[in-house]
């Protein structure tokens, strides 16, 4: 391709690949009738009323969901970030019998579909009376407070590997044990590191939904994407324009995200990758 | 399976140095040559999770797929079937092979147009000039937004008899239909919605293209190669090892599909199960009908198919991934 055409290729195909967001949020800008007979992604009037029906379309207010969905987002990000950090400074740092095979179990677990344990877990869960009842979401999240979120332990571990092992030998040399290398070496210089931990460790999980969806089962306690589903069911075209509202409303803490760390997901997806 | 392989190139930790620490010692005990101890203390929450959420519910769906286990009955009603939850799901249970073939023809090619778009935009982007990083950050985008429920319901009213995909279609003059209630289309909706998201493998491959020698190109352009041969006999071998990585990957999230699935059928996998991902199945028999033990059989054939499948694409890399000597 020469060198003149490929700007106009490039706008071409971002215009395709954004259409169907800028169609969401125009959407969910519509009127009740405009939504069925209106296709085009602009709006002929921006009406604010599909966020407020949504918002109130259940018998529980959607925020309540959106908190529900902040607060295990929440919880797990300082759970993989506390967790994994242990692990990956064991694993970088710390020489001790049977390191490598542990190691190699670690990378296997990476590819090891969530899908297959869901079956055991819930009948474990179950066993100790976590699933359902006042507060469901143990499920959800200790799980990550034992770093079971292996691309988040290999992640830092490929992190670690870039530190100066020379800094951890001039602390031992000051008196450092382990411990002190790990306080006063390891863990101020991984803030990078734990910084990507927390924002994709969010995302995920405030976009999950399969374990989500197992665990919960009580309005109440929904997460916001099992409450969106519900709009799908509510079969009536009624529902359209606020269940597009309420979409756009739960990608928006994503995509903000997404504005302010744009270049660093970029990256963090690298680090972890291919090079360390 | 062993990803390490590919993912894990830094070089083996350096050796201890062994001089100033063992001479500087003044008066203390000497060192322990391992951190033993601290090791396993550090260590301790990955080891207590991978034996009680990973390898103890492993064993346990084992032993559950010989049973008839459901959740709702005591266990001292669980009996033991011995093969027979797999035999049900070979013969008797027709939308088995329904999810089986829903998955494999999503994996087989929604995982190659993603990453043919990933590799296409990667190649339009590779030239530095100003406002790549943005084009990079906004074909990205999608793969962090795409996974949701959100999106899965976007893209369900997109292409369905309203939606703007038959907008799209006007302008030409074609009357488009409800694509995602027909079975022949349904998937082929999803399959669009995964090749959506090519950003992720796009921003691996360009971290590899940048990998490339310039001198490569330089010498092959000495050699009078165009720029397809260049594409074909410099880029694709040196990227060999970032596609075959991307490939693992993609292949094995491939499998796995299930949120735009549930969404567009409401859970049934309909139309006609054209699009039952084999998840969705799983899903169904343990969490809607309850039948645990089934669903534990049909965990370990997957398991064992995505094992077989890596294996596989492991296998054949030994004949098309190119190694070059400089790396690390």
């Amino acid at each position: 391709m020469t060198l003149r055409a490929r700007p106009f290729v490039l706008v071409l195909l971002t215009a395709i690949v954004l259409y169907p967001l800028v169609w969401m949020l125009g959407s969910a800008f519509k009127s009740p009738q405009e939504v069925l007979n209106n296709m085009s992604a602009w709006p002929r009037e921006f009406t604010p009323g599909n966020f407020i029906d949504g918002w109130n379309h259940f018998d529980v207010a959607f925020g309540r969901f959106f908190l529900n969905s902040a607060m295990v987002a929440g919880l797990t990000v300082v759970a993989n970030c506390i967790s994994c950090l242990l692990a990956a400074y064991a694993f970088a740092r710390l020489r001790f019998r049977l390191r490598g095979f542990w190691f190699a179990i670690m990378i296997g677990t990476l590819l090891l579909p969530g899908h297959v344990l869901i079956v055991p877990q819930f009948v474990m869960f179950k066993t100790f009376g976590w699933v359902g009842g006042d507060w469901p979401y143990a499920p959800l999240i200790v799980p990550q407070l034992l770093a079971t979120e292996a691309f988040f332990v290999f992640l830092m571990v490929q992190f670690m590997r870039g530190v100066p092992k020379e800094l951890d030998d001039a602390a031992k040399i000051d008196g450092c044990t382990a411990y002190g290398v790990f306080r006063h070496v390891i863990l101020p210089l991984s803030r990078p590191a734990l910084v990507s931990t927390a924002i994709f460790s969010f995302i995920w999980t405030w976009n999950d939904f399969f374990r989500q969806l197992v665990y919960l089962s009580d309005l109440e306690k929904y997460t916001a994407p099992v409450a969106l589903t519900l709009f799908i069911d509510s079969t009536g075209q009624s529902a359209v324009g606020p269940m597009f509202a309420m979409s756009v409303l739960s990608l928006a803490p994503v995509f903000l995200f997404f504005v302010a760390f744009q270049r660093m997901l970029v990256e963090g997806i690298n680090t972890s990758g291919l090079k360390g | 399976m062993s990803p390490v392989a590919v993912t894990q190139a830094p070089p083996s930790p350096a050796p201890p140095p062994a001089g100033p620490a063992a001479t500087r010692r003044r008066g203390r005990p000497a060192r322990p040559k391992t951190d033993g101890v601290a090791g396993y203390v550090f260590l301790s929450p990955w080891l207590l999770g991978f034996a009680a959420i990973t390898a103890i519910p492993m064993l346990m769906s084992l032993y559950l797929s010989f049973t008839n286990y459901d959740v709702l009955s005591d266990w001292s009603a669980t009996e033991w079937v011995g093969l027979d939850n797999y035999r049900q799901m070979m013969t008797e249970d027709p939308s088995f092979w329904h999810a089986v073939r829903v998955t494999i023809t999503f994996a087989l090619v929604a995982t190659p147009l993603k990453l043919a778009a990933a590799l296409g935009v990667a190649l339009l982007l590779n030239r530095s000039f100003r406002a790549g990083g943005l084009f990079r950050g906004l074909f990205y985008l999608p793969s962090l937004l795409g996974g949701s429920v959100a999106v899965a319901i976007v893209w369900v009213s997109m292409f369905n008899q309203d939606g703007a995909f038959n907008s799209f279609l006007g302008w030409f003059g074609i009357t488009g239909k409800a694509w995602v209630n027909d079975p022949d289309y349904a998937l082929g909706t999803l399959i669009l919605l995964a090749v959506w998201q090519f950003g992720a493998p796009m921003v691996i491959f360009l971290a590899g293209l940048k990998q490339v020698p310039a001198e490569l190109y330089e010498a092959a352009s000495v050699d009078g190669a165009g720029p397809v041969r260049q594409f074909f006999n410099v880029t694709l071998p040196i990227l060999s090892p970032v596609i075959f990585f991307n490939l693992v990957l993609e292949t094995i999230n491939g499998f796995q599909g299930f949120t735009s699935a549930f969404v567009l059928s409401g859970g049934t996998g309909g139309p006609v199960d054209s699009t039952l991902m084999y998840t969705l199945h799983l899903y169904n028999k343990g969490f809607t009908e309850y039948q645990m033990g089934y669903a534990s059989a049909m965990a370990w054939v997957f398991l064992l198919s995505i094992g077989l499948v890596t294996a596989l694409i492991f296998r054949t890399g030994k004949f098309w991934v190119h190694y070059s000597d400089g790396e690390d």
